[in-house]
């Protein structure tokens, strides 16, 4: 199959790879790159586990080409926080409030709530549930990622 | 027992899980996060029809594809791999087991049975090759409703099975048919239990390395019981049990759908067995939905007879219990010993029967979900319940109240033969009216009436069956298996411990629970305290983490073991103190010399002497580490009571669950905050069944909900915040006085969600509705009943 090169900035790091055209982004990152914090959870763009931001905004990343993130920057989970063993406040919130339980939605959540507190810093729970309902949780009820949210809201920035 | 050994610091506590920082980074290691030098990728081909006869299979194209190293089906794995087997084998029940070929042979039965398995370099290339087989079918009729599979003239599922009948077991206490002779009321439902599919959010994957200069194998599983993964594995696939090892790294939940053992595992170590090189098998959603368990699908004809003034006299029901087209590894013992048995729930039932019939359809496979049994006994009894209280024209509640058990401490049996360990049920039901505000609630209700607002109030009292349990009982009811724990408690020479157990929880939390315990029974900071689990390599053996048992079993062998260390330590520090044994005393990590607290050995000073054994006393062997064996001598039975607050739109059908409260016991709590979660997800899962969820299968067999568009899993927007409280009942005969707390949310929530919404419903003469109650079904009841009004 014909190949593309392709340069995408991946937590910092300027990479160029050969690719398909069809690589899906997450394949991009899971795959090719080794970052396999970033999951795959459906086929279908509905549970949201796959999550990365994309030039600063989140997106599906199994419904975006790698060729379409060329000239891009992408941000994993493992390029959230500021490095040396340092916790985002997002992350630390979901540690803090129990957020998570098997934590293969985690990442992906993470972004989503990135996202939302990007566009509204200080969201009422109502908000956080409407601004997180396109990733799925199957352990914990949501109820305490609204909680990590609010959490990581109120304590802003970083930790 | 040595003095110290209750006291809670750290029990109780709420600590941080130190299973978070890795799984928040992104550096948790899930099967399919893991690569292995030269490894290449499976992809499966899943039969298209419900049921089918294969005519023939072409496989050419696919093995000239780019990057295929093999192509294989049924005839390749013959000599090599053996039946799937089943592993409970419920006894006096007749039961006949359907050969489960990892690859249909001559015949698929489900949409998505496995007919093919393709071997690439990429899983991109496998998956274009896997386009390429030709499979030549010829359609058979085919059942997905186990009622009508049972009946004459259904298609035949498997040719040796006639009816398609798997089995049919009986459960009975009492005098039934004297209890419907002198009832003055019977009430009556014919309940859909429907299919639900799991949906934990990893899906499954394998990943299968053989050695072939040494015939040893690893397998990478998403399993909930590595060591049963490693039994089945081995009879399957003729690897010797000691040359096999299971490895569950990070496993994405479960819910009971990773207990089982599957083909596509065993396929995955057929071609890295052939190939010589390490193979990845990982499912996608669809496939998931396809090929990786199912759970309830029962169809309920129940009857309750009682008398006038709400005294239940007897239970009586019959139930279709869908298996599938194969019987799945724990499938036979759901419907029949974790459903049966706990018949007359929390209440004084003096007596049931229950006919319970397992039927092959042309589905996918059946399993435990989360409940496994359980949800679909308790919303038996609380649907005729409050059908009972609105015949006779009582609150339900009321009813509730002059049937439950009443409190005890140690031992209540039932009429079906248990013995549950203790339980107040009026005491949490108490607690959950006073916080939800019952009788303003009521009061509020009939106000809203008045304004076209139509608000339900629903009360689940339940009690269940957990901690499984006596590996005696686990024989007696055909369970292929023990069901006990052990557990490795090692003490380094820096005072640092490591604790291996066998059993294998997947999102729970117990790496933290039981550092708790380890605390607090060792006097050691549990940060000191690591917990190794889910490699059979590295731990003793165990039975798995489903039934709400690995704290309930897990933690009691942790409690054993930390028991036995800490009276060896003091006969260790009698030793150096040159103290009698006697003489000493313990309190938070320190050996002391009674009456002189200064004079004192702490833990860790007592573990690094162990260590280096320079100075022993006589006979006494070196190290500081524990194993134990814990067989619990009887199950526990953690219990509560929920109210759930609804309100029913009657223009649009929508139905807003506007409150939760959820008080369950499930006796002393290591840590309430994972408590607290498990109740959450727990909760969430069983109003997902009241409201949304339904695996649909259309008549041929096709799966609709095939995907997350189409199946409804709850989503954050659609939920208020539960209101969870607890109350505090030990269980007599457990070390730490735990039940398990697991299931419990799933168990209650349905039921008492259901009951909500048929009572917002009276004002239009609504009795029964099917679930989930969407928006339309809702609406056609309402319909329905304002045409007859």
């Amino acid at each position: 199959m014909e190949q593309i090169a392709v340069s995408i900035t991946v937590n910092g790091r300027p990479l160029r790879r050969v690719v398909e055209p069809r690589l899906l982004l997450v394949h991009f990152l899971r795959d090719v790159v080794g970052l396999t914090g970033t999951k795959v959870g459906c086929d279908t763009s509905q549970c949201g586990a796959c999550t990365v931001l994309l030039d600063g905004r989140a997106v599906k990343s199994c419904t975006c080409l790698a060729a379409q993130a060329d000239g891009g920057s992408v941000t994993t989970i493992e390029g959230l926080a500021a490095g040396g063993g340092e916790l985002h406040a997002l992350q630390d919130a979901f540690w803090a409030k129990h957020g998570l339980q098997c934590g293969f939605c985690t990442p992906g959540m993470i972004f989503a709530a990135h996202e939302l507190l990007r566009t509204n810093p200080n969201p009422s729970p109502e908000e956080i549930r409407h601004g997180l309902e396109g990733n799925m949780c199957r352990c914990t009820g949501y109820q305490n990622i609204v909680r990590a949210v609010q959490h990581a809201a109120a304590t802003g920035g970083r930790p | 027992m040595t003095t110290g050994a209750t006291t809670t610091r750290v029990f109780g506590s709420g600590i941080r899980r130190r299973e978070d920082p890795r799984l928040i980074t992104g550096t948790a290691r899930y099967t399919d996060d893991i690569t292995l030098p030269g490894m290449v990728q499976a992809a499966i081909l899943r039969s298209p029809h419900a049921h089918a006869k294969i005519r023939r299979i072409d496989t050419s194209a696919a093995a000239k594809a780019p990057g295929v190293l093999g192509v294989f089906t049924a005839a390749d794995i013959e000599g090599h791999l053996k039946p799937v087997p089943c592993l409970w084998l419920v006894p006096g029940t007749d039961l006949k087991i359907g050969s489960y070929w990892p690859l249909a042979k001559d015949v698929v039965r489900y949409v998505g049975d496995a007919v093919a398995v393709v071997v690439a370099e990429t899983t991109y290339q496998a998956y274009d090759a896997l386009a390429l087989i030709d499979v030549d079918y010829e359609p058979l009729g085919a059942s997905v409703d186990p009622q009508k599979a049972a009946a004459e003239g259904a298609p035949q599922i498997h040719a040796d099975i006639p009816g398609n009948q798997a089995f049919h077991w009986t459960v009975k206490g009492g005098d039934v048919d004297a209890a419907f002779k002198s009832a003055e009321v019977v009430v009556k439902d014919r309940i859909i239990q429907q299919r639900l599919i799991p949906t934990a959010m990893e899906t499954r994957s394998a990943l299968a390395q053989y050695l072939q200069a040494t015939g040893e194998l690893t397998l990478w599983n998403t399993t909930q019981n590595p060591h049963i993964a490693r039994f089945a594995c081995s009879v399957v696939t003729g690897i010797p049990e000691d040359k096999l090892r299971v490895i569950a790294p990070e496993v994405g939940g479960g819910f009971g759908s990773k207990i089982a053992q599957y083909p596509a595992d065993f396929i995955t170590v057929f071609c890295s067995k052939k190939l010589g090189v390490p193979v990845k098998w990982t499912e996608t959603r669809r496939e998931n939905y396809q090929a990786t368990t199912h759970g309830r699908d029962h169809v309920q004809e129940v009857e309750l007879a009682a008398t006038r003034d709400g005294r239940i006299l007897g239970l009586r029901c019959k139930v279709w219990a869908g298996m599938g087209a194969y019987l799945s590894t724990a499938a036979p013992g759901i419907p029949t010993i974790l459903h049966g048995l706990m018949l007359s729930g929390p209440y004084n039932v003096p007596a049931v029967h229950e006919d319970v019939y397992g039927i092959y359809t042309n589905t996918t496979p059946v399993e435990a979900y989360r409940g496994a049994g359980r949800p679909e006994a308790t919303f038996m009894l609380e649907r005729l319940i409050d059908k009972l209280a609105h015949q006779i024209g009582m609150d339900p509640v009321e009813v509730r109240r002059k049937n439950l058990l009443p409190p005890f401490a140690d031992g209540c049996t039932v009429v079906t033969g248990l013995s549950y360990d203790s339980g107040n049920y009026e005491g949490v039901l108490k607690l959950a009216l006073d916080r939800v505000g019952y009788s303003n609630l009521r009061a509020e209700q009939e106000r809203l009436r008045k304004e076209r607002t139509y608000l339900g109030i629903g009360v689940a009292t339940y009690v269940e069956i957990c901690g499984l349990g006596p590996s005696q009982v686990a024989g007696a009811v055909g369970f292929q298996g023990g069901l006990w724990e052990s557990c490795i408690v090692r003490f380094h020479p820096s005072g640092k411990v490591n604790v291996f157990i066998g059993a294998s929880p997947h999102g729970q939390g117990e790496e933290t629970t039981f550092a708790q315990v380890v605390s607090d029974e060792l006097g050691v900071d549990p940060n000191d305290v690591k917990v190794v689990h889910g490699d059979t390599d590295q731990t003793p053996m165990g039975w798995g983490t489903y039934g709400s048992r690995t704290t309930a079993v897990g933690g009691a062998a942790l409690a054993v073991a930390t028991r036995k260390i800490k009276e060896k330590a003091k006969l260790l520090a009698a030793h150096l103190l040159e103290a009698a044994p006697e003489d000493i005393d313990y309190k938070d990590g320190k050996f002391f010399v009674k009456g002189s607290p200064d004079h004192f050995k702490t833990i860790q000073d007592i573990a690094l002497m162990a260590n280096v054994a320079w100075n022993m006393p006589a006979g006494m062997e070196a190290g500081l580490e524990a194993t134990s064996f814990y067989d619990p001598p009887n199950f526990s039975y953690p219990f509560g009571a929920h109210v759930a607050v609804v309100e029913v739109d009657a223009d649009t059908g929508q139905v807003t669950l506007k409150r939760y409260v959820a008080v369950d016991d499930c006796g002393p709590q290591i840590n309430p905050v994972i408590v607290e979660g498990q109740v959450h997800g727990g909760v969430v899962q069983g109003v997902g069944q009241a409201l949304w969820e339904e695996c649909v299968y259309d008549d041929s067999g096709q799966l609709v909900t095939s995907s997350l568009v189409d199946y409804a899993v709850p989503r954050a927007d659609v939920l208020p915040d539960i209101e969870v409280l607890s109350t505090v009942t030990p269980s007599p005969h457990h070390p730490l006085g735990v039940k398990g707390i697991g299931e419990a949310g799933t168990i209650a929530s349905t039921a008492a969600v259901y009951n909500a919404v048929i009572d917002a419903l009276q004002p239009f003469g609504v009795q029964t509705l099917r679930m989930p109650m969407t928006p339309e079904r809702v609406w056609r009841a309402i319909n329905a009943g304002r045409k007859e009004s």
